[in-house]
């Protein structure tokens, strides 16, 4: 049992898919959800507590030996992701309950929660795989469910936003393809470590290519500026548990495919001596926290303006990335698990306005704080993690990112990621004031959100402060893993 | 000649930038889903033409030539999950249309921008 937890990872949401689905009522479906999600999660600690003790699991589906067959590859950058996906998996879907309730018929609700899991199931599987065509696969395993939960959002809107993020997510994905397959004519094999290997060795155009397509198509997933289009609307107005729970994993997810196609597939030399790659990222990255960020200010509808910030923190990843240091990496690693609480846990809030309120636009919050304390205590919370104020996740990582920064003498980028917490302190505040400042004028039945939601919800913040405090664990575990994705220390 | 030899990749382009430009010319959701089709489809043609070796039989083994010369299978075996995922792509691409159709009554692109702009949510 315990050899087999690399399948099971996958297999278990997999599995609980279908029944999910055929069980018509939605209580059960959502019961088998919670209960899938949460053997996730037990699995991915399993799994990360196994590879910190005993370093990398190698899996072989099917006992076919790992060139030929499909191998699962555990190390630590992809323990680590496992359990953030998981974790929020875990978190979020008790969370759906009430919210699904709310927002999503009584016929679709047993669909939804397929889809939820599936979507899960993809996200867990291109984590695991060491395979890069298997990785494609459960990419769009992932992506065709998200478009699907999106379209379950409430407003009309929805629909164009899945149709949008639909086209857009093909072409990236068939970009990603394209990349595989160039890959694969030049070395005849589709296992990373494989890749890895025989790569350096060949060379030629056909592997610049191939590299472009890959960087390309995995850049639309990961709404890196200029390709975010799609990102905005998609939040905006898909349901509330499923924008929380797509913020915190499906680009986090993405990002991590970035680390390792650059790092582990085609390895540093080639992508930032050969290729430059860095100054490739660099401009847009910094590009998209400044461009970003500004534009969440002038938003009124705060899901997307939250999404907005999420285009802006994927640019703080990014800028991590593009310093090639174990700082900077341990940087971009932290924020991927720092935003998913920061995240999950302004999402989770504005699911619980929508839930009382009906409507996430800033005019039908004034006021609210009277109303729905605990709430809007929530969202500020998460608003000053999202800033940066110390004790906080949000701090500790861009700690580190200005510290990878001033390490390579670059003081300017240092200088932007300090201006992009100014214009977060920006649309947090706006956000902030017409709760707190504003006389409210709106229903006089509106009162604090149930148990059900509050409870996901302050699970997240109370992470955001402790491992802002205390952030010995996430730091050891990305510093770890910077070190394994650049090849040196230990 | 060696421009000529190549000429499956010639292919292989021409159909990705017919698909890639319908997908960005035309607001027509159907059509742009029909773009897309063209524009995957290329992407079967590469890969397939891909494992094709020159006088390669196909990859069955026949009792007594295990010295003969074949076309690589996996490429194809690969397109083949690729085909599963482009027609699901396919199949909700349609699925929206169809409720983008029933919701907004129009399936031009520009007229449903023009209707999601005039309502502030």
């Amino acid at each position: 049992m315990i050899n087999h937890l690399p399948i099971l990872q996958v297999i278990v949401p997999l599995m609980a898919a279908p029944v999910a689905a055929l069980v018509r009522k939605r209580g059960v479906a959502w019961f088998i959800t919670v209960l899938a999600t949460w053997a996730s999660l037990a699995i991915a600690v399993l799994l990360l507590l196994d590879v910190r003790d005993g370093g990398t699991i190698r899996y072989a589906l099917g006992g076919w030996a790992a060139p030929w067959g499909i191998e699962y590859r555990v190390d630590t950058v992809s323990a680590y992701v496992l359990v953030i996906v998981a974790g929020i998996g875990a978190i979020v879907t008790p969370y759906a309950l009430l919210s699904v309730r709310r927002e999503i018929g009584v016929k679709q609700a047993p669909l939804f929660y397929s889809a939820l899991l599936l979507c899960l199931c993809g996200l867990l599987g291109i984590t695991i795989t060491g395979d890069v065509f298997n990785l494609f696969v459960f990419l769009e395993i992932s992506s065709i469910s998200a478009y699907a939960l999106i379209a379950m959002g409430p407003d009309r809107r929805a629909l164009h936003a899945a149709y949008k993020y639909l086209i857009m997510g093909s072409i990236g994905a068939t970009f990603i393809v394209i990349g595989i397959g160039m890959m694969y004519m030049m070395t005849g094999t589709l296992n990373m470590a494989d890749l890895a290997r025989l790569l350096p060795s060949v060379g030629g155009r056909t592997v610049t290519v191939a590299f472009a397509f890959l960087a390309v198509g995995i850049s639309l997933k990961l709404a890196l500026f200029p390709l975010h289009q799609w990102l905005p609307d998609a939040y905006a107005y898909a349901p509330s548990t499923v924008t929380a729970f797509l913020a915190s994993t499906a680009t986090k997810v993405a990002f991590y495919v970035l680390l390792r196609v650059v790092f582990s597939v085609f390895g540093v030399v080639f992508a930032f001596e050969t290729m430059s790659l860095h100054w490739a990222l660099l401009p847009l990255a910094i590009v998209a926290v400044l461009f970003a960020s500004l534009t969440a200010v002038y938003q009124g509808n705060v899901k997307r303006l939250l999404a907005y910030s999420s285009v802006a923190q994927i640019g703080y990843m990014i800028l991590g990335v593009s310093l090639a240091t174990v700082t900077g990496l341990t940087a971009g690693l932290l924020h991927l698990f720092n935003h998913a609480v920061i995240k999950g846990a302004l999402f989770l809030a504005m699911g619980a306005v929508m839930y009382r309120v009906g409507s996430v636009r800033i005019e039908a919050m004034q006021g609210l704080a009277k109303r729905m304390p605990w709430t809007m205590a929530a969202f500020v919370a998460g608003g000053f993690s999202l800033i940066g104020v110390p004790l906080t996740v949000g701090f500790v990582s861009k700690w580190y990112l200005v510290l990878g920064a001033i390490e390579n003498d670059m003081w300017l980028v240092a200088f932007f990621v300090l201006v992009g917490s100014l214009l977060a302190v920006a649309y947090i505040w706006k956000v902030a004031e017409a709760a707190y400042f504003k006389d409210y004028i709106g229903d006089l039945d509106v009162r604090e959100a149930p148990l059900g939601l509050l409870v996901p919800m302050w699970a997240l913040v109370v992470a955001n402060f402790y491992f802002g405090v205390d952030a010995n664990l996430t730091v050891g575990v990305a510093r770890q893993a910077a070190e394994l994705l650049l090849g040196v220390g230990p | 000649m060696r421009i000529l030899g190549l000429y499956n990749y010639w292919i292989f382009i021409f159909l990705m930038m017919v698909g890639f430009y319908i997908l960005i010319s035309r607001r027509n959701l159907v059509k742009k889903i029909l773009g897309l089709n063209i524009f995957q489809t290329s992407v079967f043609i590469f890969y397939i033409s891909m494992g094709k070796i020159t006088g390669g039989t196909p990859p069955i083994l026949v009792e007594g030539s295990e010295e003969v010369i074949y076309s690589n299978p996996l490429p194809h075996v690969l397109i083949l999950t690729a085909i599963v995922v482009g027609v699901s792509t396919t199949a909700v691409a349609l699925a929206l249309v169809v409720r983008i159709k029933e919701a907004y009554g129009t399936i031009e692109g520009d007229e449903i921008s023009a209707m999601d702009n005039q309502i502030p949510f």
